[in-house]
């Protein structure tokens, strides 16, 4: 089974929004990972005073610090946390959501009936709850805090998607051979999500990165003094009307990224939506 | 046949129409020319991908999107149809030329009742006052064999079964007096009974009023009992077109003949043949004559010269070089005979008082028959008699069931997971709809080999031979190895789905309607590779259908089911020609046949 054969390469080079969100998608990653060897001062340095035109480019933020090095350097963890938000929010809500639609009957509705208690949850809240409880959140509690509260949405999604497999012969079919069940998820049920499950990633990275900016932006971030798109905005916008670049500078790369993210999503989308 | 003025003005004359798809040039259908009279019906059959159904809309001028009418004319009352405006075809669509689709339960508007579907039919083409019209739809469903009472104006679609919506569909396209009239498979879905009533309404109306019908269908069956002259599709061509006795008893092209050959006869058992390869649609098709590839006449002239029709009779033309050169055929070519009576049976799964329940309903109410040795038995009633649920009860996908199944001595579990493996091995179960059973995602290697791991039979290379040897038992061959099964037709599909069922080496294959999503040519070759198996492996089979001669070629035994009652039972030679039941009787009378 190869994906990028000739004909399906060719099949995605004619989806417009699809290439044009994976463009936008590497070159921000790209700028967040290279970014440091880039940027024309340390993340820390002091190049100026606060809030002037001093600097590179998009001049200082308000401790003088440069805000093109500093939005150079500020990506990589970001994205990274954002990334595996993402992936652990869609592990375990797959597993919920296909396990879910597989066993069906009470269990189906049990699960799913705790899973719409934890949607009626304000996604942030949580986090915010157990960020204020502790010292000094690392960086790995941002991670599980997302992906937790992105874990009852892909539920959600993946059990309607699961429901329209689990009833097709071919799964009946390895039923009655007795197929393992976890088999019959594995090997049966997942290969025929694809599609709407990485539309759904696509979305949820969105979700990710913009989570993640804000937690950063109420200054939970996981080290006060590196730069932090997130932190950037909260850091400089009593300065928005004088010096906007600290502000906005951080506001555009997340923007744009997010763009990114969920045309290519909505690129997956379509092509799965005109046949595999 | 002489023609009045009268009727030529009122019949429809086709001529050089060719549809292509837009952008590409390829023809969809190209050459046909075929004249509609009235108070005829013209059956025009053809299996999938043959463009009858293209074929058919164009007489409204209508092409479906990716296609458009390139050239031909339709002659109508003195105009041709297809060179009008729009404004003025659209006038002519449903008042003069109508066309019966065939899913009628998507025509009809869910939410509003029958009796306001058909007034409003009349209103939005201005006919009659307020009290006129409903008159006429009471007219137009006492017509067509409806209750025409208030009651029954005042239901939703959904009030209505199947046979019914279809004849609502019926009348509404007679009721503005259509003079040509094209039906798109009308009683496709709809079961024995009913299409026999459908027909005989249709046959019937389009007489009595003088329409000037197409009947496009898939079945030669049907086509044999409605039509008055049949012309056969093949590849965007008419390749045959005549009167129906002469079609029937003297076909001319080799396609016609080889389609005849391949369908089941109600009287007499056949041994039924396929047509090897498949229909090939738009692009694929082959220069010359379009049945080159897979005519069993063929010669080198074949391959460049393109037919043109040849008369064959006296209204009878065929499009084949070498009419006259191929000999006679025969209808009774294939016959064979049923099985014995007094043979003997070596009994190895036995069915007693079974009862099926759907949570608290009961489906199936004490039903109780065997299967022997190398036997097939076919389960045989209409939609809702029980087969299927009792099908899948034998191949254990159905749990909720009282009662003893018991094979060969041992009693059966109810779901499979309760089944001990051997059991699970040696009962497989083969799926209606060869698209949904396979996995998109394996490789035809992947799904055939899969039960040989699961069982223990064969591992890896000595897997892969055995996959091999299966796909040429079932006439497939190794070139499909690394394929997905979104490569294959349908009738590839099912047979890569009875040779998973076979890497299982199964003493019992339960068949759940498998050929009936598929083309009669193909239905042929699976039903013959069915009958080679069951010589040749000794294997049992359970065989679910609603198709009676079907049954009378490929089954020894019949149990005939009734709203979850089995009605009669016993060897196919008795029950189909001396029944007993009422409802066998029935099923029999209304079951469309060739012979």
């Amino acid at each position: 089974m190869n994906v990028l054969t000739p004909a399906n390469l060719r099949r995605i080079g004619n989806q417009r929004r699809l290439v044009t969100g994976l463009v936008i998608t590497v070159v921000i990653a790209l700028m967040a990972i290279v970014g440091p060897w880039l940027a024309p001062y340390g993340e820390n340095d002091i190049v100026g005073k606060p809030f002037t035109h001093q600097g590179s480019w998009l001049g200082t933020d308000y401790l003088g610090q440069d805000v093109w090095s500093r939005v150079l350097d500020g990506g990589g963890s970001i994205l990274l946390i954002s990334v595996l938000a993402t992936l652990l929010g869609m592990v375990v809500g797959i597993m919920i959501g296909v396990v879910a639609a597989y066993i069906g009957g009470w269990l189906d509705e049990g699960i799913m009936r705790l899973n719409d208690v934890a949607l009626a949850f304000p996604q942030i809240l949580l986090a915010l709850l157990v960020l204020t409880a502790v010292d000094q959140p690392s960086w790995w509690m941002i991670v599980l805090l997302v992906g937790i509260s992105h874990a009852p949405r892909v539920a959600r999604v993946s059990r309607g998607v699961a429901l329209g497999i689990v009833s097709r012969d071919y799964v009946t079919s390895a039923e009655a051979l007795g197929e393992s069940r976890l088999r019959v998820i594995l090997a049966e049920v997942l290969p025929n999500m694809n599609a709407p499950l990485l539309a759904e990633a696509g979305l949820r990275l969105t979700y990710s990165i913009g989570m993640v900016a804000g937690i950063g932006f109420l200054g939970f971030a996981t080290n006060p003094g590196a730069a932090d798109w997130g932190q950037m905005i909260n850091e400089n916008r009593l300065a928005l009307l004088v010096q906007p670049w600290g502000v906005l500078a951080p506001v555009i790369v997340i923007g744009i990224f997010t763009v990114g993210t969920n045309l290519m999503a909505d690129g997956i989308a379509q092509l799965a939506g005109r046949g595999d | 046949m002489t023609l009045t003025e009268e009727d030529v003005e009122a019949g429809c004359t086709v001529s050089g129409l060719r549809v292509a798809l837009t952008g590409r040039g390829l023809d969809v259908v190209d050459e046909i020319n075929l004249e509609l009279r009235p108070g005829e019906v013209v059956g025009l059959v053809g299996e999938s991908g043959s463009g009858k159904t293209t074929a058919g809309t164009a007489l409204l001028a209508y092409a479906r999107r990716g296609a458009f009418i390139e050239r031909g004319t339709v002659a109508f009352e003195g105009v041709d149809v297809l060179a009008l405006p729009w404004e003025q075809m659209r006038e002519i669509r449903g008042m003069k030329i109508a066309y019966v689709p065939q899913d009628p339960g998507a025509a009809l508007n869910p939410a509003i009742r029958i009796g306001r579907q058909i007034v409003e039919l009349l209103e939005l083409h201005g006919i009659g006052t307020a009290e006129e019209r409903l008159a006429k739809a009471r007219a137009g469903l006492l017509e067509v064999g409806l209750p025409d009472d208030d009651e029954f104006l005042a239901r939703y679609p959904h009030q209505l079964s199947g046979g019914q919506v279809q004849r609502v569909a019926l009348a509404m396209a007679f009721l503005p007096r259509p003079k040509v009239l094209v039906l798109d498979e009308p009683t496709t879905g709809l079961d024995v009974t009913t299409q026999g009533m459908v027909l005989q309404t249709v046959g019937e109306l389009c007489r009595s009023h003088r329409v000037a019908a197409l009947y496009v269908t898939h079945d030669l069956a049907v086509v044999a009992t409605i039509a008055d002259r049949v012309a056969v599709m093949y590849a965007g061509r008419i390749i045959e077109l005549g009167p129906r006795d002469a079609m029937f008893r003297h076909p001319a092209h080799p396609y016609t003949r080889a389609l005849l050959d391949a369908i089941p006869h109600l009287s007499r058992a056949r041994a039924l043949t396929g047509i090897p390869g498949r229909t090939p649609g738009p692009g694929r098709r082959p220069s010359g004559c379009r049945f080159n590839d897979r005519c069993e006449y063929v010669e080198d002239r074949c391959r460049d010269t393109e037919p043109p029709d040849v008369q064959v009779g006296p209204d009878h033309t065929a499009k084949c070089l070498r009419v006259g050169e191929i000999g006679s055929w025969d209808i009774n070519r294939g016959n064979t005979t049923d099985t014995d009576p007094a043979t003997s049976r070596d009994i190895i799964l036995s069915v007693e008082d079974l009862r099926v329940f759907y949570g608290h309903k009961e489906v199936v109410h004490g039903v109780s028959f065997d299967v022997a040795k190398a036997e097939v038995v076919a389960l045989v009633g209409e939609s809702g008699s029980g087969k299927t649920t009792i099908s899948r009860c034998v191949g254990g996908l159905h749990k909720q069931w009282t009662g003893e199944l018991t094979f060969e001595g041992r009693p059966l579990g109810k779901g499979s997971r309760s089944r001990v493996s051997e059991d699970r091995k040696r009962i497989q179960y083969i799926f209606q709809n060869p698209y949904l059973s396979l996995n998109p995602r394996l490789t035809i290697q992947q799904i055939v080999s899969r039960p040989m791991e699961l069982f223990g039979l064969a591992k890896g290379s000595q897997a892969r031979d055995r996959v091999v040897e299966l796909l040429e038992a079932v006439a497939l061959g190794p070139t499909v190895l690394n394929l997905q099964t979104n490569r294959l037709s349908g009738g590839e599909r099912q047979r890569v789905a009875i040779a998973r069922a076979l890497a299982a080496e199964p003493d019992l294959l339960v068949c759940d309607e498998i050929t009936s999503a598929l083309d009669v040519s193909v239905q042929g070759s699976i039903v013959a590779l069915l009958e080679n198996l069951r010589k040749t492996r000794q294997i049992s089979m359970l065989f679910v259908t609603h198709n009676l001669a079907l049954v009378r070629s490929i089954a020894a035994r019949v149990q005939v089911l009734n709203a979850g009652e089995l009605v009669e039972s016993g060897f196919v030679v008795e029950v189909l020609d001396t029944p007993k039941h009422e409802y066998t009787k029935r099923l029999l009378s209304n079951s469309p046949t060739v012979a």
